[in-house]
């Protein structure tokens, strides 16, 4: 009575087929990743060390360490990150809570997400033009990391746009129905539930800025600096930058000293989605529906 | 004389261009519980987000025509968060806010700037017992509301329009996820609200119109088919034969 027919059966073997497709294109997916990660220790490892971290780069950069660089990658991502969290989780608030849905808001949308798109030397040009020339920044650390948070101005608000639109309306009926006004609705129905999304969208644009080179080339990054920056009018060096001038423009850099750097970046960028992974559990554990 | 509590005329809806209100005019009194009936798409739901200007978040609504409420019209003011504290409604799916249970039934009052902790515990037992849910929450009440059953967020949700103490309860098929017993306990307790607030119903349980309301209407396609005392309505005393087949389950 329960004996399955060839047509179950057969169907039983598609599903199993299909499942492990899938499972096998997981895979694949991960495995460069794996080889990246699995490479980089191994022809790195061996040069890092706290010294190759908190020394300056000797004789042509071909030894020493990459501590200015670190600094350089910390201060543009901060003063980045600083800019454009406010302005794009702001703007996508308008534009998901308050602006009609009209022909304008369609269009501004639009163009929000082609933007997302633009690569980033046209950001990089356009920062040259708008912070270094027009504003006279000159190439200084705060042209660069306003030409990031350019960059990165339409990834946040994509991003937040769709965290906000993951809260159900519902929500925002029931909070409405009982008097709060729409800005109480945001303050305390809205935000709270959209937070996990908008910090991944806010963590995903921190690494971008963090590994970030074309944005940063010609508005506010050295080559080499013999100093430290001593103000946000200062160049800096960047770990993106240093990786890119030890690998292909010096001459004699010990062959271990790039995938050295590239190891650290990736710690770097790797610690901070983890934060922004562990942050994001605890509040998914606080606020479920 | 009995006062009117709201008096709508000439309410005309539109969803874009599709008018979903024709030229309606009726007037609700105080104390009293109207009970709306009518099959699907008939402008029940909309009628009663008109009273509350829950429209005013859709952009694509057009609402013309008046509603005065105590004589005042309610969509003179720009802002309309004071109505809707005025005008509670309860939605027909359950909504628990994904907070905790004291959360969500403090929220109005908290909403509106109340800090006394003292006040917010009674606003909540008293609210939570008048949903017929303290029983079952009172010892989980920092527990989060998600969790809650359907039927229980539902009445939850009862619980939290309670809260703000509306002159008018707008409900809006507000059993269709509760079990017959607590239904049964909710209509009671509605019978028991009655005395101080106005209760404004849309139902599609025609035995639930006839058991609670004081007067029924009956809508379709937009317009106020008939109107009357429940006895008369529910007596085969019907202006339109139409009302009357509803009522029976010959139509709709």
């Amino acid at each position: 009575m329960f004996k399955p027919s060839i047509h179950l059966l057969n169907k039983e073997i598609r599903e199993n087929n299909f499942k492990g497709a899938l499972s096998i294109m997981t895979f694949f997916l991960f495995l460069p990743a794996l080889i990246i990660m699995f490479w980089l220790f191994i022809k790195g490892l061996p040069v890092l060390s706290l010294d190759f971290l908190l020394q300056d780069p000797i004789r042509g950069m071909t030894a020493g360490g990459i501590f200015p660089t670190i600094v350089g990658t910390f201060w543009l991502v901060i003063i980045s990150v600083l800019v454009s969290c406010p302005l794009g989780v702001l703007a996508a608030l308008y534009l998901s809570e308050y602006a009609a849905d009209g022909r304008t808001t369609r269009i501004i949308r639009l163009a929000i997400l082609n933007l997302a798109g633009v690569p980033s030397i046209v950001h990089a040009l356009f920062g040259l033009g708008a912070f270094v020339l027009f504003l006279r920044m000159g190439t200084s650390i705060l042209a660069a990391s306003f030409t990031l948070a350019v960059m990165n101005l339409p990834v946040i608000i994509t991003s937040t746009l769709e965290s906000l639109k993951a809260v159900p309306h519902s929500f925002r009926e029931a909070s409405w129905n009982v008097g709060a006004s729409k800005l109480q609705t945001i303050r305390h129905i809205v935000l709270p539930n959209s937070f996990p999304g908008i910090l991944t969208g806010l963590v995903f644009a921190v690494g971008r800025s963090a590994g970030e080179t074309a944005a940063i080339l010609f508005t506010g990054v050295a080559f080499y600096l013999p100093f430290l920056p001593q103000s946000v009018f200062d160049q800096c060096m960047s770990l993106s930058m240093h990786l890119f001038t030890i690998s292909t423009q010096v001459v004699g850099v010990p062959e271990a000293y790039p995938y050295a750097t590239a190891l650290v970046l990736i710690l770097l960028i790797l610690s901070i989605n983890s934060i922004s992974v562990l942050l994001r559990s605890y509040f998914r554990t606080r606020r479920k529906w | 004389m009995i006062k009117k509590k709201f008096e709508i005329k000439n309410l005309t809806v539109g969803y874009n261009k599709k008018t979903v209100i024709h030229d309606l005019n009726l007037d609700i009194y105080q104390n009293e519980v109207l009970a709306i009936i009518g099959p699907a798409n008939s402008g029940k739901s909309s009628l009663l987000r008109c009273l509350n200007r829950m429209t005013d978040f859709n952009t694509e609504v057009n609402v013309s025509g008046t509603v005065l409420l105590d004589g005042e019209n309610i969509y003179e003011d720009e802002d309309s968060t004071f109505l809707r504290r005025r005008v509670g409604m309860v939605s027909p799916l359950p909504v628990g806010l994904p907070m905790t249970i004291k959360e969500n039934v403090t929220y109005a009052p908290r909403m509106a700037g109340c800090k006394d902790q003292r006040e917010l515990d009674f606003i909540m037992e008293d609210c939570l017992k008048k949903a017929a849910l303290w029983d079952e929450v009172k010892d989980r009440l920092n527990g989060l509301a998600t969790k809650l059953s359907g039927g229980q967020q539902q009445r939850l949700t009862i619980a939290r329009a309670l809260s703000h103490h509306p002159e008018v309860l707008c409900l809006d098929e507000f059993s269709i996820a509760i079990d017959p017993v607590t239904t049964m306990k909710i209509e009671s307790v509605l019978h028991e609200l009655k005395k101080s607030i106005t209760i404004v119903m849309v139902t599609n349980v025609i035995s639930q119109a006839k058991r609670l309301g004081d007067r029924t209407a009956m809508m379709l396609n937009g317009k106020i088919l008939d109107l009357d005392q429940n006895d008369k309505i529910f007596g085969g005393h019907t202006k339109d034969s139409r009302t009357k087949d509803y009522i029976e389950g010959l139509f709709g």
